[in-house]
């Protein structure tokens, strides 16, 4: 390839996008270059169906991960909804655990791990989480499903779209646009479902007495998956991700990606099935047979034998498609294979280019990734399972009652974070005060899954110095549920 | 909207927003306009022909038509935003719609939402109400945003702020349902003239205090209390011969051990020279009288009164 001439000339290394007169748009194409508009007319893709190992990968990544989705919220166990997000009185449910809004910690620690996982597995392997995980790729794989069985595969599609307006075809149309949007408006309610218990959620809906915000939720949830698995597709994943934007920065040449072996392909040519390897690279031809199934199947609607291009999702759809060409021209397999930049240039074998999977990269993002979800684990495993905040009364610092001694009036929140009414003893300790004491209750009752306010009096005996004094209230969960201990201040007036 | 020192700052503000929206609609319309030159010939690498740091190329990756009305869009709904809601400066917007009035409207909604529940407890007597849980819980609310801040979160006060558990202290031994709504609905003054006048010997005043002092049992100077007796004839008038108080006239008892502006020789001293003039704010004005009945009914039960803290199933 020559190099482009306007980068040779040093004045070309600054060009500002300049207005072209629209007069020279009609010359098109030639060596001067054509003129481009910013925005172009959008253009479908048909996407063909494809079958072989890594569509079964996919489809089993789409049957797992909506089985989860769907199925989760409709598990019970201790009496309520499995995994429920109770947003009206801030209690999050996970199977057994109980967490509270001050539990957030969690969820920062879960972005984190899950955001090191996907840089640790496109540094190894690519875009995985594109081809196989990602909900854009899971639901369009579906959608793309329902499609088929409608209105066929991508030449009865191509078809269809290209013939006038019948009843059949509007039959098929609607019948598609139908089964999308139910799919998209369960999508929707299966959504709402994990934050609004999803069999009252399910009873409403066939009263149709949901309140205003479940409405809207469902709606939202079933528009966006029908618009973006139905209509926009790879769109999304062109113009709108983020992440198939910054992931180039943890790709380097020994990330596995979806590689076209051009060394062996090239020249591409069609040629009689019964050419004999010998005969065909006589006529100066490789090992493709040029007949352009890579493109159809691809659903980003690109060439993968023009390498490494930012819109590959990784999907392996080629791969498959080649697979089958290959074995039906008696061909060995893996024209277009998983490899690595390096493996490809380097001729390493599948070994090889596993040994380098262990490099500095990969070695620094497990190690943070292990760390991390070790302690999260950890931490999650030992938990106390209560909390307590202390309010300090601010009207009146202190007071002094009967003859002389002092009292502290504190508010104490004492959150239960188990699902069954728990017993938990207060106790202070001020420092370099040991006659201080509780004068209140000392053993606190709270509900299942509740919060509860307890106002307490400390009491230090008359003459202790004046000046805030630290102190520490132990509060301990009966049943060796352990001690919190929390900090505030007693304070003596002048 | 009242938020602006002076007239120049609204049309500032709302000119800034119009031009930077119009600015966004102008540069969508430059952008659709705008083309480039693409070498999608021999090339055919659909780079833009610009080259930066010997090598870097700009490819050109043109976005889908369509998706140019998505932005023009927003502009749309800028200016709609803008016609409809307070955003232009001191604009009030065609829906009048303001956080004033939308707080006003939640309060209403919610005042409606208890109306019952009030009607309810309206419709019982204090007494019995302090032994209705769901009317504790709401009365508790109330004393925490209203109440607390003087008289403690446990309603225990402090000094010149009344025990509310404390039948003798807080209601001078009078803690009826009645008394209480009356407290909170029109506040109570408590006066004591300074006495300072009253009681001119340098040691007049120790004196009587030492002998309020003893009136409770509390340690005190025999002599001091023997000359104070004498002159505590000033003080019957209001207290008592015998220092037991006087209900009707709001003196309190001075022989039990509850000191609502502290104890000790100091602290009597001071109020027999300076007086008190201690005051509890009428609540009327900010509560309606179907919170102050609920938040009566709270102090009630706060204990201290045998009728009520003889029955269970209070809290």
């Amino acid at each position: 390839m020559p190099p482009d001439s306007p980068a040779a000339s040093p004045a070309a290394r600054v060009i500002p996008i300049v207005q072209v007169p629209p007069s020279s748009a009609g010359d098109g194409g030639g060596d001067s270059g054509e003129v481009a508009s910013l925005y172009k007319a959008d253009k479908k893709i048909y996407a063909r169906s494809v079958s072989g190992l890594f569509s079964r990968w996919r489809w089993s990544m789409v049957w797992i991960t909506q089985l989860v989705f769907y199925g989760l919220p409709w598990l019970s166990i201790n009496d309520r909804q499995a995994m429920l997000i109770d947003l009206a009185s801030r209690r999050f449910y996970i199977f057994n655990l109980v967490l509270y809004p001050q539990d957030l910690i969690y969820l920062t620690g879960l972005l984190v791990i899950s955001a090191l996982s996907l840089f640790l597995f496109t540094a190894v392997a690519g875009r995985l989480w594109c081809g196989y995980a990602c909900p854009q790729t899971v639901y369009t794989e579906i959608f793309m499903w329902v499609e088929r069985k409608i209105e066929g595969d991508r030449a009865a599609r191509m078809r269809l779209d290209n013939s006038p307006m019948s009843v059949a075809k509007l039959g098929r149309k609607g019948a598609k646009h139908a089964v999308w949007i139910a799919i998209g408006l369960w999508t929707g309610f299966t959504f709402v479902g994990y934050v609004t218990p999803i069999r009252d959620l399910a009873q409403e809906v066939q009263t149709l007495s949901m309140g205003p915000w479940e409405w809207f939720w469902i709606f939202f949830y079933g528009f966006a998956t029908y618009g973006n698995a139905g209509w926009m597709r790879e769109q999304v994943c062109k113009y709108m991700c983020p992440y198939a934007r910054f992931q180039s920065a943890m790709f380097d040449r020994d990330t596995l990606i979806v590689t076209y072996d051009a060394e062996r392909g090239e020249g591409r040519g069609v040629r009689p099935r019964s050419d004999t390897p010998a005969q065909y690279q006589a006529k100066g031809l490789g090992d493709c047979i040029d007949c352009g199934l890579c493109v159809q199947v691809c659903p980003t609607g690109i060439d993968i034998r023009n390498g490494l291009q930012y819109e590959c999702i990784s999907c392996s759809a080629c791969i498959d498609v080649c697979d089958t060409v290959m074995d039906k021209m008696h061909y060995p397999r893996g024209l277009i294979r998983y490899s690595t930049p390096n493996g490809m240039r380097l001729k390493l074998s599948a070994a090889a280019m596993v040994r380098r999977v262990l490099r500095p990269r990969v070695l620094i993002y497990t190690t943070v990734l292990l760390t991390i979800t070790g302690a999260l684990l950890g931490s999650l495993v030992m938990r106390t399972p209560f909390k307590v905040d202390v309010v300090r009364d601010r009207g009146a610092l202190a007071r002094i009652v009967g003859q002389g001694q002092i009292e502290n009036v504190y508010r104490l929140q004492i959150m239960n974070a188990t699902e069954k009414p728990q017993q938990y003893l207060l106790s202070v300790n001020v420092n370099g005060m040991p006659g201080a004491r509780l004068v209140t209750e000392t053993s606190v009752q709270v509900d299942a899954a509740a919060s509860r306010w307890v106002a307490v009096r400390v009491q230090a005996p008359a003459g202790a110095s004046p000046g805030s004094h630290p102190m520490t209230f132990l509060i301990e969960g009966a049943n060796g549920q352990g001690v919190l201990a929390e900090k505030s201040a007693f304070l003596v007036p002048r | 909207m009242s938020d602006f020192i002076n007239g120049f700052w609204p049309w500032y503000v709302g000119a800034i927003s119009l031009v930077s929206i119009l600015a966004c609609a102008l540069l969508l319309w430059i952008a659709g306009k705008a083309k480039v030159q693409s070498h999608s010939g021999a090339a055919d690498d659909n780079t833009t022909g610009h080259v930066w740091d010997e090598n870097l190329r700009e490819l050109n990756n043109p976005l889908p038509r369509w998706w140019m009305w998505l932005f023009i869009l927003t502009v749309i709904f800028a200016l709609a935003y803008l016609a409809i809601f307070p955003g232009l400066g001191s604009y009030q917007g065609a829906a009048k719609w303001s956080t004033q009035s939308e707080h006003k409207d939640d309060m209403a909604k919610m005042q409606a939402q208890l109306a019952p529940l009030y009607a309810e407890f309206s419709a019982k007597s204090v007494e019995d109400l302090a032994r209705d849980p769901r009317a504790l819980a709401v009365g508790e609310r109330q004393f925490m945003n209203t109440c607390a801040q003087c008289h403690g979160s446990d309603g225990r006060g402090s000094k010149s702020y009344p025990n509310l558990t404390n039948a003798n202290a807080a209601w001078l031994g009078e803690r009826g349902a009645a008394h209480i709504v009356q407290t909170v609905s029109n506040g109570r003054t408590g006066m004591m003239p300074p006495m300072a006048a009253a009681l001119p010997g340098p040691t007049d005043i120790t004196d009587v205090a030492h002998y309020v002092l003893s009136l409770s049992g509390s340690p005190f100077n025999e002599v001091k209390a023997f000359n104070g007796k004498q002159k505590f004839a000033v003080c019957a008038a209001c207290h008592g011969l015998d220092g037991k108080g006087n209900k009707a006239i709001g003196a309190p008892n001075l022989t039990d051990d509850y000191w609502l502006h502290g104890w000790g020789e100091a602290a009597i001293v001071n109020i027999i020279k300076n007086g008190k003039n201690n005051v509890m704010p009428a609540q009327a004005p900010k509560l309606s009288a179907d919170q102050i009945h609920v938040v009566a009914a709270y102090v009630l039960s706060m204990g201290g009164l045998p009728s009520v803290a003889a029955k269970p199933a209070a809290k």
